[in-house]
């Protein structure tokens, strides 16, 4: 569970899932365009990898590959752990 | 000094002609052969004295590994100008073509990015405004 607070902490990795949210299944290019355009992020693409790879061990994020693609997607699982926590205590379990 | 050869690197002249004309829709401007392979160009039926795009064999055993690189990171090779890119994407996926990423608006560009069967990726863009 300490790995998803962390990896929310950081504005860009943030802005990453703003972008998912909008489009699921992104690759490295999609993400860094929308983040360079949409979000004056001018981070490399070996930041913004290592960005993804943060989310995924927290289990924000899949990566898929398909064929000779790879693709991105939000996974708010974790998520909604989180809202169970504090908003539906009962249904908490400490993990 | 002007630019007027731009190239691809194909894994199949004879497939990416078939590609790059009857798909896309460029036309075929030089096929002289050379060797094992073609001295293989295209231009734009829009602009047919414009730069000419070389469907060039990636015959280097550098060539296949980095060209695998870029497609699994979505990044595409080259570009190409559009008038219209939602009206290309709806013409083109009806012609079987396969997208990594859908038309998006890119600040003052809007982009898709279509793979082109020989092993890249190649990006659709129109000057679009805002709004």
């Amino acid at each position: 569970m300490g790995d998803v607070f962390k990896a929310l902490a950081d504005p860009t990795r943030r802005a990453i899932l703003d972008e998912l949210s909008e489009r699921n299944g992104q690759t490295l290019f999609e993400l860094c365009s929308r983040l360079a355009t949409k979000h004056q992020l001018g981070s490399s693409r070996q930041a913004i990898s290592q960005h993804l790879d943060a989310l995924e061990a927290a289990g924000l994020i899949e990566s898929r590959r398909e064929g000779r693609y790879k693709f991105h997607d939000l996974d708010t699982r974790p998520l909604e752990r989180i809202a169970d926590r504090w908003l539906e205590p009962g249904r908490w379990e400490e993990r | 000094m002007k630019i007027n050869l731009t190239s691809v690197l194909v894994d199949d002249q004879a497939k990416a002609l078939e590609f790059y004309t009857g798909v896309l829709g460029f036309e075929k401007k030089s096929d002289i052969p050379l060797g094992e392979h073609r001295w293989l160009t295209m231009v734009s039926p829009e602009d047919p004295g414009g730069p000419e795009l070389v469907l060039e064999p990636d015959a280097h055993p550098a060539a296949p590994p980095f060209k695998q690189a870029l497609v699994a990171d979505g990044i595409p090779f080259t570009s190409f100008a559009v008038t219209d890119v939602n009206s290309e994407f709806e013409r083109l996926t009806g012609l079987g073509v396969r997208f990594t990423q859908e038309p998006t608006q890119m600040g003052p560009v809007k982009t898709a990015v279509l793979d082109d069967t020989c092993g890249n990726l190649i990006q659709i863009a129109a000057q679009e405004p805002r709004g």
